[in-house]
C-alpha cells in the first residue's frame, strides 16, 4: 500500500541526496523498505547493519513498520568522539 | 547529555560532579589529533541530529548508571567546526570507589561513538575532505575508514 512518507537524509546521504528532506509516495511496511528502495538517492553502498534509522526522533529498526505520515531518518554510519 | 557549539571546559565540569561521597573522579577527553591515515587534518567538522543525540546519550547513561554504583555522571559533546587539539568529547563520572568509575566512563564514550547520530568530516591540509566512519572500527580500536570527497 502506498503511504506519504518524510524522509531525512543526514551527512554523507545527504550530500548524495542533494537534499536534506522530501516526501516520497512509496510503497513500504519497514523502515528496511524505505532504506533499500532509496539506496540510489543516498548513494550508499553500505551494508544496512553499518547504518541506522529513526522514526519520528526516536531510534528504530530496520524492521519497524513504517506508517502513513512517518518521517523516516536515515544515517550514514556514526562517528561521534 | 549536553551538545555543544561552544568550547567544552572540563575544569567547569568537573565541578558539578564534586561529592563528598565519592572516593574516585575519572574523566575522559577527546581530542581534535593533525592526522588521520596518513593524511594530515586541517580541521574537523560534526554534524549531531541533536534531538536523537540527546535521547540517545540519555539512554546511554541510564544504562551507566544501572550498572555500575555511580554518584554522577555527565556528557558533553561539540558540534561544528573545531580546529586540531580542541575537546570534542568529554565524559565525567564520580564514585565511591575507582574501578567503577573507570569502567562505567569507559562504557559511556565506547556508546556514545557507536550509538549517538553524530557524523565528523575531516577537512585535510591538501584541501580535500571526507566523513569518517567510526562505526564498522569501533572493534578494532582506533582504525578508521574514510570515505572522501569535497
Amino acid at each position: 500500500m502506498t503511504k506519504l512518507i518524510k524522509v531525512r537524509y543526514f551527512a554523507g546521504f545527504r550530500e548524495s541526496a542533494g537534499t536534506d528532506e522530501e516526501e516520497l509516495s512509496m510503497d513500504v511496511s519497514t523502515a528496511g523498505d524505505v532504506f533499500a528502495q532509496l539506496q540510489h538517492r543516498h548513494g550508499s553502498s553500505e551494508p544496512l547493519g553499518h547504518c541506522k534509522v529513526a522514526i519520528n526522533d526516536e531510534m528504530a529498526d530496520w524492521d519497524s513498520s513504517v506508517k502513513e505520515g512517518d518521517t523516516v531518518l536515515l544515517f550514514p554510519p556514526v562517528a561521534g568522539g | 547529555m549536553k551538545i555543544t557549539a561552544d568550547s567544552i571546559e572540563p575544569d567547569k565540569l568537573r565541578d558539578d560532579l564534586l561529592d563528598r561521597g565519592a572516593g574516585a573522579y575519572v574523566s575522559f577527553e577527546g581530542w581534535i589529533r593533525d592526522h588521520n591515515d596518513g593524511q594530515k587534518v586541517q580541521r574537523l567538522e560534526y554534524e549531531v541530529y541533536e534531538p536523537v543525540a540527546i535521547k540517545e546519550g540519555e539512554k546511554v547513561i541510564e544504562e551507566a548508571k544501572k550498572k555500575f554504583p555511580l554518584l554522577h555522571v555527565a556528557c558533553v559533546h561539540r558540534s561544528g567546526l573545531l580546529e586540531i587539539g580542541e575537546c570534542a568529547v568529554w565524559v565525567g563520572v564520580t564514585s565511591a570507589h575507582r574501578d567503577e568509575a573507570f569502567a562505567a566512563c569507559r562504557y559511556i564514550i565506547d556508546q556514545v561513538k557507536v550509538r549517538l547520530p553524530i557524523w565528523k568530516k575531516e577537512h585535510y591540509v591538501e584541501g580535500h575532505s571526507g566523513w569518517v566512519n567510526c562505526e564498522r572500527c569501533a572493534e578494532h580500536g582506533h582504525k578508521h575508514s574514510v570515505v572522501t570527497g569535497n
